[in-house]
């Protein structure tokens, strides 16, 4: 990734003591940012253990982005076809549903006992439009890959 | 005060619709107009969409933002996750002319353009600003006295410089309004740390997630507190089902986790099972206990 901020990086290391993650997984948000600046980390399996809780880039001394950062290095790892298949399986739900977790017959019960609403022409609609706007941005290829 | 119309999200009406069913209890009690954005889709979810493809995922929020500036309203969330994608989405549109062509070029396929002409809003900090922590304390039946560990959820509060709600270190407004309900918020070590569930984490690596949620409900259960209050269904998940998971590994929590709007329904008059508590996989007894005494307290009172 071309970002010249991340050469600004003093190496504190406040990120990576802020990182609620890096203290079960061996996500070291210090080094991965500043190694994505000299080389590809698409491979890397701890890009994907961030919660984005945004922590180190709230702390960063030097202002950095740190965690935007690290979205746009998942995206340049997706591009390439690095996705988790349970993320891939997510993003499937929402192609074919709209929605990340779509509605299943028992919450649907439990909605009616509530008196809340069920609006199935609104949300076939919504389906409907989510799927032509993921066919023109490219996504439904894009998870493909 | 602005118009709003309620966007739901994906993980409240299809998982936790208790938390729904208290918002429009609570937005009704309170007199706060409120209609649904009814072909609303997914937000779409942060932690992943974000990640995979921005221009899809900034397609996605201006399709729901979009049917809120068709309405003429501004848009409530009662999700962290939700807020961030929409807010953020929203703020990114209004400032970039270019990416705003793209999206648009997308949208133009289903007939819509964005303007940017509204704003998105989140529950904890709408019922903070335009309503007011008096009004609220005005308005409670039932003073709850209980303890609270408040738990605002990473994306309420960060990025600070696009939430415009002062520090993410030591937030106290979420407090204030739990306060007002009658309860009192516990401090209590690590409280503004991550619940573990964001940024994808939760659906590819569940159980580094759960170590997260562990080392939170730890402190939560040294501060001996009556429930967790939450402000986002997917910290609530987090906390509800991780509970039953940590079980497992000899853990024994049994801590309620309430949604603030069923804290507020509660406190408001609502019994617990109206607010959908018993929809929870944590189910107290204790809990439900205290407050049925606390609402029968009140009644002979009266």
């Amino acid at each position: 990734m071309k970002n010249t901020e991340m050469l600004t990086c003093f190496q504190c290391g406040t990120c990576h003591a802020s990182c609620p993650s890096g203290k079960y997984t061996s996500l070291n948000i210090r080094k991965i940012v500043r190694d994505s600046v000299k080389k590809d980390v698409s491979e890397e399996p701890e890009l994907w253990m961030c919660t984005t809780c945004y922590n180190c880039q709230e702390r960063c001394p030097r202002g950095i982005k740190v965690t935007d950062a690290v979205l746009t290095l998942r995206s340049e790892a997706v591009k390439k076809g690095k996705i988790l298949p349970a993320h891939r399986k997510v993003c499937n739900i929402l192609i074919e549903t709209g929605q990340s977790i779509p509605l299943d017959d028992k919450h649907l019960d439990i909605r009616k006992k509530l008196n809340l609403r069920t609006d199935e022409v609104s949300w076939k609609k919504a389906r409907k439009e989510v799927r032509v706007l993921l066919r023109s941005t490219g996504f439904d290829e894009l998870v493909k890959r | 005060m602005t118009k709003l119309s309620l966007f739901t999200g994906c993980l409240i009406p299809n998982r936790y619709p208790g938390i729904e069913r208290a918002t429009m209890f609570v937005l009704e009690r309170l007199g706060i107009k409120c209609s649904y954005l009814k072909e609303a889709a997914c937000c779409p979810a942060p932690g992943i969409y974000r990640s995979f493809d921005k221009i899809t995922w900034l397609t996605l929020a201006s399709r729901n933002l979009v049917l809120a500036e068709e309405k003429r309203t501004d848009i409530l969330t009662i999700c962290n996750g939700c807020y961030s994608s929409l807010m953020d989405a929203n703020n990114i549109l209004k400032n970039d002319a270019g990416i705003r062509n793209e999206v648009n070029s997308h949208l133009a396929k289903i007939g819509k353009e964005y303007r940017g002409t509204i704003e998105v809003r989140h529950i904890i900090e709408f019922l903070h600003t335009d309503v007011g922590v008096k009004k609220i304390s005005d308005a409670i039946e039932k003073p709850l006295e209980i303890r609270a560990a408040v738990h605002y959820g990473c994306h309420l509060l960060k990025p600070t410089r696009e939430r415009k709600l002062g520090s993410s270190e030591c937030p106290v407004f979420f407090d204030e309004l739990v306060e007002a309900t009658g309860a009192t918020s516990v401090p209590y070590e690590s409280k503004t740390a991550c619940c573990g569930a964001g940024g994808g984490v939760r659906s590819a690596m569940l159980e580094t997630s759960f170590k997260m949620t562990e080392y939170k409900l730890d402190r939560i259960q040294k501060a001996e507190v009556d429930c967790i209050i939450d402000a986002c269904p997917f910290c609530h998940l987090q906390y509800d089902a991780g509970q039953v998971e940590l079980e497992k590994s000899g853990k024994d929590y049994n801590i309620p986790v309430l949604h603030f709007t069923q804290l507020l329904g509660i406190a408001l008059g609502f019994t617990p099972d109206e607010v959908g508590l018993h929809l929870n996989e944590i189910v107290n007894l204790k809990f439900e206990e205290k407050i049925t005494k606390i609402e029968n307290g009140n009644k002979n009172e009266k």
